[in-house]
């Protein structure tokens, strides 16, 4: 197979990392709450999957069952960290910032833990004979493209299309420009932000579980997921808040990021660290170029929601 | 009118805390009809409407629509009974278009299809002859074009009762006529329609009856047809109450600020100050009257340096007339900038020059009082900002309307907020806390704040303690010129007598006192004149202690009056 091509299909399967944090972090801010958990989040979501797949592993279940349970074991787990960042901030109407900081710290920290318990070989037995269907036999990069990498897609596109084209988006996108409006017509805000936020919560740990059952499937990849929580949440600011743009960032994203993990073996040159650092600061940079340029055209869709990382108060007045 | 009621209000009142809004309100509206609301700032129209709408509960009285007894708990609930109400605010997404924003919250069964509501949103606008474009984002929209898609929400949702609150507001004339047209419309399509207003020309032209409210309570409900602009004023504003506040005769009015020709507008381009020219004397309470938002806000504010001017003049007479010159708030260049125009003489009587002389000699000049002004010295505000003005001298002080976002910081201690005038004392780079606290505690003591501490964060403390400690720190400024926006505003009768004390007291002092006030009963009994500003513009100057709530009134409300010259 074309080297290139190989390199290409590598990328693609990398940015669907970001693709689920990103698309997690959107729907979140989509309703004013900007969740700087998603690291956090992220690393829960990895660990709680591997350790329902541990749990799992000696039982001769049958495939597909294998599969739900480790994806509905990174949900939970994400689930319930962002579910003290929703009470927190929804309820109890804390700095989001803070909040969502020091979940970052928890979750990261946590899960380190988690591993720590956990052998290794049980859950990663699975990525290759259940996770990389339907191409795990292949030789070529092709394997790497399991079953979450297309589930991704699907959930950026459907989120995509709950957000801009069903009334329940029209609805979450209303609380994040406006909740005061939105709670005057009727609408549930404090459900709604709830809501959100934990689906968003969910569908970014299947990031961080992705990531080390799916896409890297070895043991030290739980290492490696803060430093793509905060990637992802870098992409919200890169897709303008826009699932479908997410898809496109991530490729950018996960494509940059790949070069420089390849970098270290060209070396020679000169010096491949120092290459390497430069070019995984590049999505970083290109998120701050899409800041100014969106900031010059100053298009209202481009901004973030109106009321981002406001707390809402129905008796404030 | 041979229609059947629509609503009925019977004996409803509503209680903030202690303050009553409306006490024993009945009300009736008929079906096909135009009921405006008239009253005065603060006598409880939206509160009561508000209840009408579902924001606020009522505490005692029943509310019937078409004949039931309903409850009406949420703005929810308002809709199910096929309640509109407008706000003077509109609640809107900005980034949503027309349609997004109407459809939004309608409970329908179905899918949503956008491209069926914009011919639904269409036809409405065809239907009562609206002008709209149901694609077209809000925060591209004008005021005018917000509020038709505000009346098309509730249209839409079926709305048979429509309240609007003071929707004139912010229109330009011929935007008023297109919506009393669009009203009349609706009226024929057999919609009540409930309009807060206090222009009563306007009452006259739209209304079939009016209510008049006062204090909370419902005066009377006349036919259009029978009543005037007279008829109506008497009945708004009432009788007047008696109020005991000692106000003493001006002594030695001089002109202190002189205002010619104001004119500016806000951020929408609408304009809000129109040739406004006044002079504030010292040892005078000049009080402002006007309906709320009729441009005294941004009056003040440009006096103090926060609002951009197009056009006008504001000067500041101070008084140093023989007088030595100090450091205060002056550095040497400035004074040495006086002395190039000859403003100083010495204590003979010879005019001074400090030509040729070192920076120090002349500060030991200065220093020993020995540098007079030769003439007051007059100094022109416009143009300067806060900082630039507090550093030409001029003692210059603002209570503004908004206590806790302009004036105070809420979140700091009352030593903290009396640093925000003195943070640039002190050795450089670091704060002088002793002078402040000092002044913190005097306040406490002199004007009975009631706090906990003196580092609480004044947001805890109640209205009127916050108003004392912001007044406070005003007047401990010692200022020339006192500007008070509404200082009495949601306090309770003590700390409003508190307040118009120390305003006397400023009076006496020689100070300037601007007062802007909303209870025309206060003002009569406190200012010395009364200047009565109308939409942004100046409608008259009367006498406080010789005029009658009635002629003040018309002046706040008529519109087609002619402004009238200040005579001195």
């Amino acid at each position: 197979m074309n080297p290139w091509l190989n390199f290409a299909i590598e990328s693609l399967g990398f940015g669907a990392i970001f693709m689920y944090g990103a698309t997690g972090e959107i729907l979140t801010e989509k309703s004013g709450h900007l969740n700087l958990g998603i690291p956090g989040i992220m690393c829960m979501g990895g660990a709680g999957g591997c350790l329902a797949l541990c749990l799992v592993g000696g039982l001769q279940l049958p495939g597909f069952l294998v599969v739900l349970i480790g994806i509905l074991g990174a949900i939970l787990f994400g689930m319930l960290t962002g579910l003290i960042y929703s009470f927190l901030t929804i309820t109890l109407r804390a700095n989001q910032n803070v909040t969502g900081l020091a979940l970052t710290t928890f979750g990261a920290g946590l899960s380190k833990v988690l591993f720590g318990t956990m052998d290794h070989t049980v859950y990663l037995q699975f990525s290759r004979t259940l996770f990389r269907q339907p191409f795990a036999a292949r030789s070529d990069a092709l394997q790497k493209l399991g079953i979450l990498f297309y589930l991704a897609i699907l959930v950026c596109v459907v989120a995509s299309y709950v957000l801009m084209r069903t009334k329940v988006g029209l609805r979450l996108r209303s609380i994040g420009e406006n909740p005061g409006t939105a709670d005057a017509v009727g609408v549930n805000v404090t459900r709604y932000k709830y809501i959100a936020t934990l689906i968003g919560a969910g569908i970014a740990a299947l990031g961080g579980f992705y990531s080390i059952i799916d896409f890297e499937a070895s043991q030290e990849a739980y290492k490696n997921l803060e430093e793509y929580g905060w990637l992802s949440v870098a992409l919200v600011i890169f897709a303008l808040w826009r699932p479908h743009m997410a898809i496109v960032g991530s490729i950018i994203f996960g494509f940059l990021y790949r070069c420089a993990s390849q970098l270290t073996q060209l070396g020679g040159i000169f010096s491949a660290m120092t290459a390497q650092s430069m070019l995984k600061m590049l999505p970083y940079v290109f998120t701050i170029a899409v800041l100014i340029f969106t900031s010059i055209r100053n298009k209202r869709e481009n901004h973030p929601p109106a009321s981002l990382g406001l707390p809402y108060f129905r008796e404030e007045r | 009118m041979d229609n059947k009621i629509a609503l009925s209000m019977r004996n409803v009142t509503k209680r903030f805390g202690k303050v009553v809004a409306n006490r024993n309100v009945n009300l009736d509206v008929y079906q096909g009809e135009i009921l405006a609301v008239l009253g005065e700032n603060g006598c409880g129209k939206t509160t009561l409407m508000n209840m009408i709408a579902g924001i606020y509960f009522p505490d005692e009285g029943q509310i019937y629509k078409d004949g039931q007894e309903v409850v009406i708990r949420s703005p929810k609930d308002a809709f199910a009974l096929k309640i509109g109400m407008i706000h003077q605010h509109f609640k809107l997404v900005d980034l949503f278009t027309a349609s997004e924003n109407i459809v939004l919250g309608v409970d329908e069964d179905g899918r949503y299809n956008l491209k069926n509501v914009n011919s639904q949103v269409s036809q409405i606008a065809e239907k009562y002859g609206f002008h709209i474009d149901p694609k077209k984002k809000v925060y591209d929209m004008s005021v005018s074009e917000k509020q038709t898609v505000e009346i098309i929400k509730v249209l839409y949702r079926g709305a048979d009762l429509l309240i609007l609150d003071e929707p004139t507001a912010v229109l330009t004339p011929q935007e008023i006529e297109r919506l009393f047209n669009v009203l009349r419309r609706m009226k024929e399509d057999g919609k009540s329609i409930i309009i807060i207003t206090h222009k009563l020309h306007e009452v006259l032209s739209i209304s079939d009856r009016v209510a008049i409210l006062r204090k909370g309570e419902h005066i009377a409900t006349v036919n259009t047809c029978d009543a005037t602009e007279s008829s109506l004023t008497e009945m708004m504003v009432g009788k007047k109450v008696s109020l005991d506040i000692a106000r003493s005769q001006p002594v030695n009015p001089q002109a202190r600020l002189l205002v010619k020709g104001l004119n500016c507008k806000n951020a929408e381009g609408v304009q809000i100050l129109k040739d406004v020219s006044f002079t504030a004397n010292s040892g005078e309470i000049l009080g402002i009257a006007g309906i709320a938002g009729s441009g005294q806000k941004e009056l003040l504010e440009a006096i103090a340096g926060l609002q951009l001017l197009d056009s006008g003049e504001i000067t500041f007479v101070n008084p140093k007339k023989d007088k030595p010159v100090t450091f205060f708030h002056k550095s040497l260049r400035r004074v040495k900038e006086l002395d190039a125009q000859g403003s100083f003489h010495d204590p003979e009587g010879k005019p001074i020059s400090f030509k040729g002389m070192k920076n120090s000699q002349i500060r030991k000049l200065v220093a020993a009082d020995k540098v007079l002004f030769r003439e007051d010295e007059v100094m022109s505000l416009r143009g300067r900002t806060p900082l630039e003005i507090r550093s030409l001298g001029v003692r210059l002080s603002f209570v503004p309307e908004d206590r806790l976002g302009m004036g105070l910081v809420g979140s700091m201690g009352i030593t903290d907020n009396m640093m925000l005038r003195s943070y640039r004392k002190g050795p450089a780079g670091f704060l002088s806390r002793k002078k402040p606290k000092e002044l913190a505690e005097e306040i406490i003591r002199e004007l009975e704040v009631a706090t906990p501490g003196i580092n609480t964060p004044v947001r805890r403390l109640s209205g009127g303690n916050v108003q004392k400690v912001l007044v406070g720190r005003e007047i401990a400024f010692a200022p020339k010129v006192l500007m008070a926006a509404y200082p009495v505003r949601g306090l309770d009768i003590n700390s409003s007598y508190t307040i118009y004390n120390l305003l006397n007291k400023q009076k006496e002092n020689g100070v300037a006192v601007i007062f802007v006030g909303e209870d025309l009963d206060v003002l009569l009994a406190l200012c010395d004149r009364i200047m009565v500003i109308n939409s942004g513009r100046v409608t008259g100057f009367v006498d406080a202690r010789t005029t009658t709530k009635e002629e003040v009134g018309l002046l706040m409300t008529q519109t087609d009056r002619p402004a009238q010259e200040e005579n001195e």
